[in-house]
């Protein structure tokens, strides 16, 4: 298994799109780890004029109840990656589960999980999220990141399945089976390494996706306004009417990084498609 | 025909299903929407049980075992009776949602059959100049153009081209100065109104259907039959429309019915950004109001009509690839 695994980060590598991905992602990380180190203030100070703008003092200008941009900026990354990677993880391991249950047994639970599967692929995530997220009475970034895994996981769920649909009936995996393996055994030693790449694929898919809906649900002021992130950023910034009185950084430098960090996430899952698919490799 | 009703169990399974769970989660989280209200009010003084009891009537919490309260619920969604609206007391909240449907039905139906089109016509027009110029700038601008968030990308066109230049309106579906009612200048006002909101959607969908056409042409284009076509000495665009496309399109369409949730997802944070009256910005009011009937029953709605319009496309694909009517 790690082999295959130093095997994919070759071929990832040797993909340009996404070694740029990876190379942002890294960035982003690196911002996160050390945003103490880098901010010039504490981002919950609110000791600054309101509504400045950009200066060299505030390279983004201060928010309306006087803290420094950059530093909220620099600070937010943690969030959006604490909750992308983290609701990517939980939608992915609710995936795996599922779809390889799904996929490998036959019966009642087979059918069951399927149409639970495709209920949920079929509802609307917004509106879910948005119901759910009005119905939970603690608001913070831990609801948030409950809220975006059990709506994210349905179509890794469908993919996975397929495959181990497909691997189970591999002669490899009957000579196991007649080998007298358990079936835990079988799934977790024959399936599950063979499904690395969609694993890979649907936990960066799913991150995309949290991310860009914790953004929403703390634009919409779903989330806890207090806490640092970028989606609060956006949602205190069309509060204060950021853009009507010229502060628009304070829109745009949120959004970009929330734009940058999904697309880095799905510039590897190009890398990620390409090893699943040599038609779609570069040239 | 045979295939429709072969079909039509699972839908009615399915839209058990989301009406259950329309159902229980409310019931799942601690306290109830009239305890929330009733909270509410508690803080400007006491609440006498007649109160009490006329909020929860209000409210729609029928009172019993949640047997006997889910053949009520049961019996209220087959008369259309979803109760009445806490923010527009006392319209009923069926009537209040009547008014926004036609408003995102015209919105989103427009523009998402607009990304659809523009963006498979330029997926195979990538796919089929794959590794020019012209490929690498949609794929990636693409990509990066499918990660701006719906509600950000609205927030940037409605700074620009509504505040900064002043071409259109910046809020609402129609200007105050008119009245809502069939002649032109009303058509006219709704347009202006709904140019930028169409665009937001627009734009952020039309990435998504050029990377999958793209995809799925890639796959196509190495195929046999597109090769001897080619061969044959066919013109270029016959080749790549009449023999690669039209094969290419099946799995999109599928998504089609998928991206569907999506779409209406990224509509209501656009219309909360544009202040439109459909139905996303009606969902956003009933939650920042707290208003329990009116947002359980637009997510009915809401979840009903994904479920519908995916059947429609269902059937659609069987039309289209006689091989799934088997």
């Amino acid at each position: 298994m790690w082999r295959t695994g130093r095997k994919l980060v070759g071929t990832l590598w040797a993909d340009r799109k996404a070694r740029a991905g990876a190379s942002i992602l890294a960035l982003f990380v690196l911002v996160a780890v050390l945003a103490p180190v880098l901010s010039p203030y504490s981002p919950t100070a609110t000791s600054f004029a309101r509504s400045a703008p950009a200066s060299w003092s505030h390279p983004l200008g201060t928010t309306g109840s006087g803290q420094d941009a950059l530093s909220q900026l620099l600070f937010g990354t943690r969030v959006s990656l604490l909750v992308g990677f983290g609701a990517g993880l939980a939608a992915t391991s609710l995936a795996m589960l599922v779809g390889v249950v799904a996929g490998y047994v036959r019966g009642p639970l087979e059918v069951v999980l399927g149409f639970l599967t495709n209920l949920f692929l079929v509802i609307p995530g917004v509106p879910l999220m948005i119901v759910l997220a009005a119905y939970l009475p603690s608001r913070g970034v831990g609801t948030v990141l409950v809220v975006v895994s059990v709506t994210g996981w349905a179509w890794g769920a469908r993919v996975l399945r397929a495959q181990t649909t497909t691997l189970a009936s591999r002669e490899f995996v009957a000579a196991a089976r007649m080998a007298g393996e358990g079936t835990w055994r079988i799934v977790w030693h024959e399936i599950v390494p063979n499904m690395v790449s969609l694993l890979a694929a649907s936990f960066f898919a799913a991150s995309t996706a949290a991310v860009l809906a914790e953004a929403a649900l703390e634009f919409l002021g779903l989330g806890n306004p207090a806490t640092i992130s970028w989606g609060t950023m956006l949602f205190w910034a069309e509060n204060s009417n950021a853009l009507l009185t010229g502060q628009w950084a304070l829109l745009v430098a949120p959004g970009l990084c929330i734009a940058l960090l999904a697309s880095a996430m799905s510039l590897v899952n190009f890398g990620i498609d390409a090893i699943g698919n040599p038609k779609l490799r570069e040239r | 025909m045979r295939y429709a009703l072969r079909r039509l169990p699972v839908l009615v399974v399915t839209l058990w299903a989301a009406i259950t769970l329309n159902f229980v989660l409310p019931r799942m989280m601690p306290g109830t929407p009239a305890d929330a209200a009733l909270g509410k009010i508690a803080g400007q003084g006491p609440v006498t049980a007649s109160q009490r009891r006329a909020i929860e009537v209000m409210l729609g919490v029928p009172h019993g075992s949640l047997l006997s309260q889910y053949w009520q619920y049961l019996k209220a969604i087959a008369e259309g009776n979803f109760g009445i609206s806490y923010t527009y007391f006392p319209e009923p909240v069926s009537k209040v949602i009547g008014a926004a449907l036609p408003w995102t039905l015209a919105l989103v139906g427009t523009s998402t059959v607009l990304a659809f089109t523009t963006g498979a016509l330029l997926g195979v027009l990538a796919a089929w100049r794959r590794g020019s110029r012209l490929d690498s700038v949609a794929t990636v601008g693409c990509t990066f153009m499918t990660a701006f968030p719906y509600f950000w990308t609205a927030l940037l066109l409605l700074y620009a081209l509504g505040f900064v230049l002043g071409w259109f309106p910046i809020r609402g579906g129609y200007s105050s100065s008119v009245s809502p009612g069939w002649d032109w200048t009303f058509a006219a006002s709704a347009l202006r109104h709904s140019v930028l909101p169409a665009f937001t959607i627009l734009i952020s969908g039309l990435g998504g259907w050029l990377l999958g056409m793209r995809n799925n042409m890639m796959g196509v284009l190495g195929e046999d039959y597109v090769t001897f076509a080619e061969a044959n000495g066919l013109p270029a665009r016959t080749v790549a429309l009449r023999y690669a496309a039209r094969n290419a399109v099946l799995p999109s369409a599928t998504a089609f019915g998928m991206a569907l949730g999506m779409v209406v997802g990224g509509s209501l944070l656009t219309e909360v950004v544009f202040g439109y009256p459909g139905i996303g910005y009606l969902l956003y009011n009933a939650v920042v109001n707290e208003d329990y009937p009116l947002m359980q029953a637009l997510f009915l709605v809401i979840t009903v009509s994904v479920l519908l319009a995916n059947f429609v496309v269902d059937l659609l694909y069987g039309f289209l690839d006689p091989r799934v009517r088997r």
